[in-house]
């Protein structure tokens, strides 16, 4: 049995919705056992510590602080988003290497009654607790329903390889961890040689266009390589490539439709379960055309969105940015 | 009868004297520990010179000194000068202590005054054990003048070459089933483009008919014991499935062997052999080699097409793995080196975008003699390239793999880029950190490589990827790269990319450093005796290592080396015999208790156990006074000449000055 304390971390409260309930499917047949973190809090995503060092990793230590004194036969730490992923590892390595800043946040976790020794808990992310301990063979026997014929491109994301604090990936820039867990399901594997580039982050919320321009690399690599959807294993990802999807099209002028679903919903694919239980069918830019490849039928759960007016007269001048108005104002 | 000891302390120039009080240390030597015996205490700014010498010989000489103690550098560096200027003086140059105050102590501080204090302690130490020193004879064995050569590359080819010329037998083993080495793989040598087979075949030659070497390939060797002109080697002769007797190396058997394998080694994995084989035509020796693991007959137990047609009757499938018993009197290392597997680098894209190529897969494809005829051809076998990217530094000057520059890339760069630019007119471009085309002609050649319009892009490329982002770079490899001198990123897209992949040590360079006895430095080279003045040399009396066995080098560097490490060899040969330090272990065989827990421990099987009387006892011969014994021995039987108990509990008090607590 696999025993783990759970950090879900706040995305798969909202907008990654569908990895929490495609992990809960994946739970039972793979026999895991995900213990949540009692009254966990935010890691600060990607920005709190670029502003205030000892406030943001405060916050991190929190939750491993709580998860040490919950820890029952597990000291095994697991989050499923790689954001948190980072953040939770970061903490517990530079609270070890860097004693002044331990001893900073075990005075602030005081003040809560709270206490945190480095290097107690092992932090790690869900596939890798799910391609090492699982084992590719558990879940290969667990299929019931291979994914043949879905052609995919593997997208692990930039902030899940590096840095790597406990050397736990097989590579820094071309891990092969989702590769060899996505083959095992059954799916067409296609080499992504962007797998660990940048989706823009947080950069979608205060510089559009560069994110535009990652997200345009990502998505015409994929349609370019022939896949017919991206995995991923981190929300941030998902979101940005699924929810700015649109947004990017119109910035470039370009049509694609790539879906991108969390590699937890097609596990639960694999292992026989609905489309609805795995949260396939809530994705903006859908997979139902991409899955009905592989006989999968994704039920209409939503109304679809009403198609943008399509543009009969002349083409509109391009869409004011904050970036833009600054240089107009410096003319 | 009270010992009179003398007792000299070296400035060193400001090596010592920048941070210890030299004359305080002389002067207090000379106040404080006269009880202990010191009548006279002097310094000097070099004692290691003639004159530094003369002082300590005339004292021995007139003061009549029985005991000296210098305290100067690490016993490393100047013992010997020392104790040959006591012998000299007629003082056994056993009597003579170093007391290290410059590696231990002035090096190693930079507070006067604490440095000063310690120096004082070092200097008591050796005193008080000086004291205890018994005078010793050296041992004089005769020397074997036959040499072992381990590696035919090209610096052991040279090495053994050398030495069978000056008429001594050399036994040059090979573990492939040719020698060549490295070279005969090149097509050209920098920075003069002769031919590498012109230059290399001929040595081959030489060293394969010469009537002073043993050639021994297809060999490893498994065991060394002994010592310094007495060696014992045993060598394992690799069966070849080829009577050596009778093989007249005509090939018949490799044209009709029906078994094609891809040749990892000699074609860097871009060519095939037969599972019979000698890896190219020049060979030496001439005759094949049957691979095993691949052969036909020896997995299906079938085939013999290579028995029916040999004329000769050559072929054995009954033969044996042969182990070979020699004596030698020194060996040379010439291992060589293996590439750094470009692999690890994976943002290169080596093994996963088919048209990177390592730097030992573009020699191959450059080789006249090779898989392509020597077309510069993308790995489909057919496409000649329009744009060349050659990265320099792969796996070197990188602290993620090695630390180490591996000095040949970019020579080796710059000869691939000309040899693009004469064969497919391609444009060039070399990426590269920093430019390093030192020795003889080398930049001569740079400059030419500018000339003839090769493209050169100071900066680390950042990755190698097939991911294109605009028409320009769809289907190709684009090269992302800081370019330092603009100032700016830069996507250049090209046909095919070349790894000038660093060199690194054999992967076994561990084992077989164990096996000689030598120790490998932090990067896993062998490590020499002394950097600057000893660099063929090892603190292992009688083994020398050379090319890049000890560190990155080109071909001239190697063959230097290779011919240095003779001279050496046939010096010690020519003195006829050998002085060994008379530093040993002995067993008081009426303490041993006959635990045998000394005997497992011996790294030079010096010690036997006799079963009759139950107790250890330590062949001198083969003893080099190590130690191991001695600090292991629980009942305290084992002594160690030069080291003895007496000798050592001595100078530790001494360092605490326990003489000087009492008188006080």
């Amino acid at each position: 049995m696999n025993k783990y304390l759970l950090y879900p971390g706040c995305s798969m409260d909202s907008s990654a919705k569908a990895y929490m309930e495609s992990l809960n499917s994946i739970v039972e047949p793979l026999n895991l056992h995900l213990e949540e973190i009692e009254d966990w809090n935010c890691c600060g995503a990607t920005e709190y510590l670029g502003i205030n060092l000892i406030p943001a990793y405060s916050l991190i230590a929190r939750n491993l602080a709580l998860a040490a004194k919950q820890t029952s036969d597990t000291r095994t730490v697991v989050a499923p988003c790689s954001a948190c992923y980072l953040n939770l590892a970061k903490a517990d390595y530079y609270m070890q290497e860097r004693p002044t800043l331990g001893a900073k946040v075990n005075e602030a976790l005081a003040a809560g009654g709270l206490e945190y020794k480095a290097g107690t808990l092992d932090v790690r992310h869900l596939i890798d607790v799910l391609v090492y301990d699982v084992g590719l063979d558990a879940i290969r026997k667990a299929v019931t329903h291979p994914l043949s014929g879905l052609k995919v491109v593997p997208y692990m994301g930039c902030m899940l390889p590096r840095p790597d604090y406990q050397h736990r990936w097989s590579d820094h820039e071309h891990p092969t961890e989702l590769d060899d867990l996505l083959r095992a399901l059954g799916a067409d594997v296609i080499d992504y040689p962007l797998t660990t580039s940048c989706c823009g982050g947080h950069m979608t919320q205060i510089g559009p266009e560069t994110a535009f321009e990652l997200i345009h690399r990502l998505v015409s690599d994929a349609d370019e390589r022939g896949a017919q959807m991206m995995v991923t294993v981190c929300p941030m990802c998902q979101m940005n490539i699924d929810a700015y999807q649109n947004e990017m099209n119109h910035f470039f002028g370009t049509d694609f439709h790539m879906p991108i679903l969390f590699f937890t919903q097609l596990m639960g694919l694999a292992f026989g379960k609905e489309p609805g239980e795995v949260g396939i069918g809530v994705e903006l830019v859908s997979s139902r055309n991409a899955l009905a490849h592989i006989g999968v039928e994704v039920p209409v759960t939503q109304e679809p969105a009403v198609p943008r007016k399509k543009d009969e007269g002349l083409s509109m001048p391009r869409r004011w940015t904050k970036h833009e108005g600054k240089k107009e104002a410096v003319k | 009868m009270t010992e009179r000891v003398g007792v000299y302390v070296c400035h060193c120039g400001s090596n010592i004297a920048g941070t210890v009080d030299v004359v305080g240390v002389a002067n207090w030597a000379a106040e404080k520990l006269g009880r202990q015996g010191v009548i006279i205490a002097r310094e000097y700014k070099f004692m290691c010179s003639s004159l530094g010498q003369e002082l300590i010989e005339k004292d021995i000489k007139e003061l009549g000194l029985t005991r000296v103690v210098v305290a100067a550098c690490s016993p490393h560096l100047h013992e010997k000068t020392f104790r040959t200027a006591a012998k000299n003086a007629g003082l056994n140059p056993y009597l003579v202590e170093l007391a290290s105050i410059r590696e231990q102590v002035s090096w190693v501080h930079s507070d006067k005054a604490v440095a000063t204090a310690k120096a004082k302690a070092v200097v008591s130490g050796a005193v008080a054990r000086v004291i205890e020193n018994r005078p010793l004879e050296e041992i004089k064995v005769p020397i074997n003048p036959n040499t072992l050569v381990v590696g035919g590359g090209i610096a052991g080819i040279q090495s053994a070459l050398e030495i069978a010329n000056a008429g001594f037998h050399v036994y040059l083993v090979e573990r492939e089933p040719s020698i060549g080495g490295h070279m005969a793989q090149f097509d050209k040598t920098f920075p003069t483009l002769d031919c590498s087979a012109c230059i290399l075949t001929p040595r081959m030659v030489e060293a394969g008919t010469h009537p002073n070497i043993t050639l021994l390939t297809w060999s490893e060797v498994t065991n060394v014991a002994g010592y310094v002109g007495n060696f014992h080697v045993t060598i394992k002769k690799k069966a070849r499935f080829i009577n050596e007797e009778l093989c007249t190396g005509c090939g018949i058997c490799q044209e009709k062997c029906p078994k094609k394998v891809i040749d990892d080694v000699y074609e860097a994995g871009l060519g095939y052999r037969k599972a019979v084989y000698t890896p190219f035509a020049q060979a030496v020796p001439n005759f094949p080699v049957m691979d095993k693991e691949n052969c036909t007959y020896f997995i299906k137990g079938t085939c013999k097409a290579c028995e029916k047609f040999c004329p000769t009757g050559a072929i054995d499938f009954n033969q044996q793995d042969e182990m070979l018993h020699i004596d030698v009197g020194n060996i040379v290392l010439a291992t060589g080196y293996d590439l750094f597997d470009a692999r690890r680098v994976s943002n290169y894209g080596y093994g996963r975008l088919p048209n990177v190529f390592t730097s030992l897969e573009f020699e191959r494809l450059s080789n006249a003699a090779g898989p392509t005829s020597g077309n510069i051809v993308l790995r489909d076998g057919k496409t000649t390239p329009k744009s060349v990217g050659i990265i320099h530094c792969v796996g070197s000057r990188d602290k993620n793999f090695n630390n180490y520059c591996s000095v040949i890339c970019c020579m080796q760069g710059l000869k691939f880029a000309h040899l693009v630019h004469e064969r497919t007119g391609a444009t060039v471009y070399n990426f590269y950190i920093d430019m390093r085309t030192a020795y003889k002609a080398y930049d001569e050649f740079y400059q030419r490589v500018l000339e003839e319009g090769t493209l050169f892009v100071r900066g680390k490329v950042a990755e190698v990827t097939d991911a294109a982002r605009n028409e320009r770079e769809k289907g190709r490899l684009i090269i992302q790269c800081e370019d330092t001198l603009a100032g700016k990123q830069r996507r250049i897209p090209v046909d095919m990319v070349i790894l000038s992949s660093g060199l690194q040590p054999r992967a076994d360079a561990k084992e077989v450093g164990k096996l000689f006895g030598i120790s490998c430095s932090m990067d896993g080279w062998f490590t020499e005796k002394h950097p600057k003045l000893d660099p063929v040399a090892t603190m292992t009396e009688g083994i020398y290592i050379v090319g890049c066995a000890q560190g990155p080098k080109d071909i001239p560097s190697s063959v230097a080396q290779g011919a240095a490490a003779s001279a050496r060899v046939l010096d010690k040969i020519l003195q006829k015999e050998v002085a060994l330090e008379p530093i040993k272990a002995s067993v008081n065989q009426a303490l041993c208790s006959g635990c045998r827990i000394c005997n497992g421990l011996c790294p030079f099987n010096a010690i036997t156990f006799i079963e009759d009387d139950k107790v250890t006892s330590i062949n001198p011969a083969l003893c080099q006074g190590c130690g191991t014994c001695v600090a292991a021995c629980p009942a305290g039987a084992i002594s160690g000449t030069g080291f003895s108990n007496e000798q050592i509990i001595a100078q530790i008090d001494g360092l605490m000055m326990k003489q000087l607590v009492i008188d006080n």
